[in-house]
C-alpha cells in the first residue's frame, strides 16, 4: 500500500505535470529547431511571438465566451486557436517580408538575423502589452478535472489522492496529435520533403528546383501554429503572464540544443528532458520517501528538495551548459557547429 | 563576419553634430517647461546621470559587439552582479552575522568551486562520464551539507533590518572595480563553456547566465536581502540633508537664486555628473587606446574574417574570451555605479528588456564599432526612452482626441505607455536595416 501511495504522490505531482510541462516545451522546441533548420538562425522571438498569439486566443475565447459559445467540457480556447493561428501566421510572415527577407538576400551573418529577431521580440512584446496588458489573465474554462482527488481516493481507497487535470491531458493528447501530423508531414508530403532537403542543403535543394520562398513561408506558418498552440496550452495549463513566456525562451532553447539544433526529434526528446529534469529537481521528495522508505528520517524541515523552485532556470540552463561542453552538436544529430 | 563593416568614410561631423543635439535636448529639459519638457534642472540632470551609466554599459556592450562581434544577451546579468559589489564591499559589516555563519559559509563556497574544479580534473584525466558525475553529486551534498546551515544561521540573525552578510565596510569607489571584477569572474565562466561554437550558442548561454544572476539575487536572502532589497548604500558624494543645514551652501545657493532646496539636489547630482564622467572618460581613453593598438586591429581582423586571422595564427578563441571579459568587466562596474546612483540594490527591478535589449538598442542606434557612437547613441536613447514616457501618451491624446469616448479610446489611452517598446524595437530594426553603422559610424 505504502509503495502505491508513493507512486500515487510521484504520479500527482511529478510525472503529470512534467508531463504536461515537456510537452509544451517540446512544442516550442519544434518551432524553435524547425526555423533554425530552414532560416538558420535561433528565433529570439519566439517566446514573445506565443505570447501574442496566446494574447489573440485569449481575446477571441473572451469574445465566444460573450457570444455564449461553449464546446464543454473542453475549454473554449481551442475554438478560437485556428483563427489566432491563421492571424498569427500572417503576423509572423508580414514580419518575415519585412525584416529577414532582406537579410536572406543579402546573405547576411547568422548573429545579425538574431539581432533582428531580438527587434522583432521588442515590438511582439509591445504589441501584447498593447493587446492585453501585462498581467496575468486566466481563459480556462470547461471542465476542470478528469480525474480529482476525492474520487480517486473513493475509487482506490489509498491515502494519497491523484488530481488529472483537463487541461494537462489535453496538452499531452493535442500536443501529441501536433507532433505525428507535423511528422506525417515532414516525412510524407512534398511539400515537407521540399523542407527537409531545404534544411540538408540548401544549394542542391535550389538545384532540383525547390522555391526557397515557399520552403521559407511553410515554416513560419507552420511555426507560428506550433507557437500558438504551445502557448496556449501553457497559458491554459499554467495561467497568462506575457513575462513569462519572455521566459520559458530558456527551456526552449535549451530543449532544442539538448536534441541537436535542427532535429524535430531531438526537439520533442529535449523538451520532455528538460521537463523532467527541472520538475524532478525542484521537486521535495520528503512524502514520497516517506511512503518509499518509511525508515529513514530525513529530520525536521528537511524537504529533501534539490534545488528551490525559483531556481528552476537553472536547471535548464545546467542542462545547456554541461550539452555544449561535452555534445554541442546535441544527443541527437543536430547541425554541425 | 561577413559582412565588411570598414565601407566608405563617413562626415567627421556626425559626433559633434549628435553631441549638440544632445546638449540643445538637455537645455531645453533643464528650461523649458511645457507639455514636452518639465523645465527643472533636477530632471535633466537625473536624466544626464542615468544616461552616463548606459553609456559605460553601451561602451562594455560595443567592446563585445563592435571589437569581436560577440553578441551579449545578458548584460542585466552582469549589471545585476556588479551591483552586487557595493553591498558585500561598502555596506558596514552585519553585527553577528559574521559570527552566526561566515566561515562556514565561506568554507562551503570554496568546497563548491572545489567540486567544479575536481570534476575538471577528473574529466581531464580520465574522460569518464560517470565519474565525473559522480564527483559532482557527491559534491553538491557535501556543499548542501555546509551552506545550508550556514545560510540558517546568517538568515536568522535580525531578519527585520538584516538577515544577510553584510558588508566590509569599505569606500564606495573601491567597490566599483570589485564589480568590474564579479562580471569579469561571470563573464569568464560563460566564455570558457559558450566561445569557439556556433555564434548563436554565446547568445543563448548570457541570456541562461542573464536571468540565474538575476534569480540568485533575489532568492538569496542571506548575500543581499533578496527582495527585502538593502537600502541606505553609503554615498560617494553629499546628502542633501546636510547641504541644506549648511548656511554656507544657503549663501551659496541664494548667489544663484535658487531655493536651498533645489540647489542642494543640482549639487549632488552634479557630484555624481562629476564622478561618472570621470569613469566614462577614463575607460572611454582605455577603449581608444587599445583599439588602436595593434590588439585592437587583430581584434576587428578577428571579427571581419575569423578564418584569414586563424589562419594568420591568431588564436580566436583566445581572444574573443579576453574581449568578452573586458566588456562584461566594463559592465559590471556601471552595475556598481547604478546601485551606488540609487542607493538601493532591488533585484526585482533588473528586467531584461530594459537593461540588456535598450542597451543594444542604444549599441546600434550609436553606431557598432564606434565608442563615441555607442555613448552618444546611449544618452540620446535614454533620453527618448525617459522622454517616451510623457510623449507617448500626450501624442495618443492627440490622435485620439476626435475620436468618441468609449471603451477603445480608453484602451488605447491606457496602454500608450506600452508603445515605447514597440517604438524601440521599430527603432532597433529600421537602423538594422537602413543604417547598419549607425549615426556615429566606425571609422
Amino acid at each position: 500500500m505504502d509503495i502505491l501511495n508513493g507512486l500515487v504522490v510521484f504520479l500527482n505531482f511529478v510525472f503529470i505535470p512534467a508531463a504536461a510541462y515537456g510537452a509544451q516545451l517540446a512544442l516550442g522546441a519544434l518551432g524553435v529547431t524547425l526555423i533554425y533548420g530552414i532560416l538558420r538562425f535561433s528565433n529570439f522571438a519566439h517566446g514573445d511571438t506565443m505570447a501574442f498569439g496566446t494574447a489573440i486566443v485569449i481575446l477571441l475565447t473572451w469574445g465566444l465566451q460573450a457570444l455564449g459559445v461553449s464546446i464543454f467540457p473542453l475549454p473554449t480556447a481551442l475554438l478560437a486557436l485556428p483563427l489566432a493561428i491563421a492571424l498569427t501566421a500572417l503576423l509572423v510572415l508580414g514580419t518575415d517580408r519585412a525584416v529577414y527577407r532582406f537579410y536572406r538576400k543579402q546573405k547576411a551573418a547568422p548573429i545579425i538575423f538574431v539581432m533582428a529577431s531580438v527587434g522583432v521580440m521588442f515590438v511582439m512584446n509591445g504589441l501584447t502589452r498593447l493587446l492585453i496588458g501585462v498581467n496575468e489573465q486566466r481563459f480556462d474554462d470547461g471542465a476542470r478535472f478528469l480525474i480529482d482527488v476525492r474520487t480517486f481516493r473513493e475509487m482506490t481507497g489509498l491515502a494519497e489522492g491523484l488530481a488529472l487535470r483537463s487541461t494537462q491531458a489535453l496538452t499531452v493528447v493535442l500536443a501529441f496529435a501536433v507532433m505525428v501530423a507535423l511528422f506525417w508531414f515532414l516525412n510524407r508530403t512534398r511539400s515537407g520533403k521540399a523542407m527537409r532537403a531545404y534544411s540538408d542543403n540548401e544549394d542542391l535543394a535550389l538545384l532540383s528546383g525547390i522555391d526557397p520562398e515557399r520552403v521559407v513561408r511553410l515554416t513560419w506558418i507552420i511555426a507560428a501554429g506550433l507557437m500558438v498552440i504551445a502557448g496556449t496550452l501553457y497559458g491554459l495549463d499554467k495561467s497568462f503572464r506575457p513575462f513569462n513566456y519572455f521566459q520559458i525562451l530558456l527551456p526552449i532553447f535549451a530543449a532544442a540544443i539538448v536534441g541537436g539544433l535542427g532535429n524535430p526529434l531531438g526537439a520533442i526528446a529535449g523538451g520532455f528532458l528538460v521537463a523532467f529534469s527541472e520538475v524532478a529537481v525542484t521537486y521535495p521528495w520528503v512524502r514520497v520517501v516517506g511512503y518509499i522508505a518509511p525508515w529513514y528520517d530525513p529530520g525536521q524541515g528537511n524537504l529533501m528538495q534539490l534545488l528551490g523552485t525559483e531556481y528552476k532556470f537553472a536547471v535548464s540552463f545546467v542542462i545547456l551548459i554541461v550539452v555544449l561542453l561535452f555534445k554541442p552538436t546535441g544527443l541527437f544529430r543536430g547541425k554541425s557547429v | 563576419m561577413a559582412t565588411n563593416r570598414q565601407a566608405a568614410a563617413s562626415s567627421p561631423w556626425r559626433a559633434p553634430i549628435v553631441l549638440a543635439i544632445l546638449a540643445v535636448l538637455f537645455v531645453l529639459e533643464g528650461t523649458v517647461r511645457n507639455g514636452m519638457f518639465s523645465g527643472s534642472w533636477n530632471t535633466a540632470l537625473a536624466i544626464l546621470n542615468m544616461g552616463l551609466i548606459s553609456a559605460i554599459v553601451a561602451l562594455g556592450v560595443n567592446m563585445q559587439w563592435g571589437y569581436a562581434g560577440l553578441f551579449n544577451v545578458g548584460v542585466v546579468g552582469f549589471l545585476a552582479v556588479g551591483g552586487l559589489a557595493p553591498v558585500l564591499v561598502s555596506l558596514p559589516p552585519v553585527e553577528g552575522a559574521w559570527d552566526a555563519g561566515g566561515p562556514r559559509l565561506i568554507l562551503s563556497l570554496l568546497v563548491g568551486l572545489g567540486v567544479l574544479a575536481a570534476a575538471k580534473i577528473v574529466y581531464t584525466r580520465w574522460r569518464k562520464g560517470w565519474l565525473v558525475a559522480l564527483v559532482l553529486i557527491a559534491g553538491f551534498f557535501l556543499f548542501r551539507h555546509l551552506f545550508d546551515p550556514a545560510v540558517v544561521a546568517i538568515e536568522a540573525n535580525n531578519p527585520a533590518r538584516h538577515g544577510n552578510i553584510g558588508g566590509l565596510g569599505m569606500p564606495i569607489l573601491t567597490s566599483w572595480l570589485v564589480g568590474g571584477l564579479f562580471a569579469a569572474a561571470a563573464a569568464w565562466a560563460i566564455g570558457k563553456v559558450a566561445l569557439g561554437l556556433r555564434s548563436d550558442y554565446l547568445a543563448i548561454a548570457t541570456l541562461g547566465i542573464g536571468e540565474i544572476i538575476v534569480a540568485v539575487l533575489r532568492n538569496e536572502e542571506w548575500l543581499a536581502r533578496g527582495v527585502m532589497n538593502v537600502t541606505s548604500i553609503p554615498r560617494p558624494v553629499a546628502y542633501e540633508i546636510d547641504l541644506q543645514r549648511n548656511p554656507d551652501f544657503a549663501e551659496f545657493a541664494a548667489g544663484w537664486g535658487l531655493p536651498v532646496a533645489e540647489a542642494s539636489g543640482i549639487w549632488v547630482k552634479l557630484s555624481y555628473m562629476s564622478l561618472f564622467l570621470v569613469v566614462l572618460l577614463a575607460i572611454m581613453l582605455l577603449a581608444e587606446l587599445a583599439l588602436k593598438s595593434p590588439w585592437g586591429r587583430m581584434m576587428r581582423a578577428i571579427r571581419d574574417n575569423e578564418t584569414a586571422a586563424e589562419a594568420m595564427g591568431k588564436n580566436v578563441t583566445g581572444r574573443h574570451l579576453q574581449v568578452f571579459i573586458l566588456g562584461s568587466a566594463v559592465i559590471g562596474i556601471a552595475g556598481a555605479m547604478m546601485v551606488t546612483l540609487d542607493g538601493l540594490l532591488a533585484p526585482t527591478s533588473y528586467n531584461p528588456l530594459r537593461y540588456t535589449f535598450l542597451i543594444w538598442v542604444m549599441v546600434i542606434v550609436g553606431g557598432s564599432g564606434n565608442n563615441w557612437g555607442a555613448v552618444l547613441g546611449a544618452v540620446l536613447i535614454w533620453f527618448l526612452w525617459i522622454k517616451a514616457e510623457v510623449w507617448g501618451p500626450a501624442l495618443i491624446g492627440l490622435l485620439t482626441g476626435p475620436m468618441a469616448d468609449g471603451p477603445l479610446k480608453a484602451h488605447l489611452l491606457e496602454s500608450a505607455p506600452h508603445m515605447r517598446f514597440i517604438a524601440m524595437g521599430a527603432v532597433l530594426l529600421l537602423v538594422l536595416r537602413f543604417a547598419p553603422r549607425g549615426l556615429v559610424p566606425e571609422r
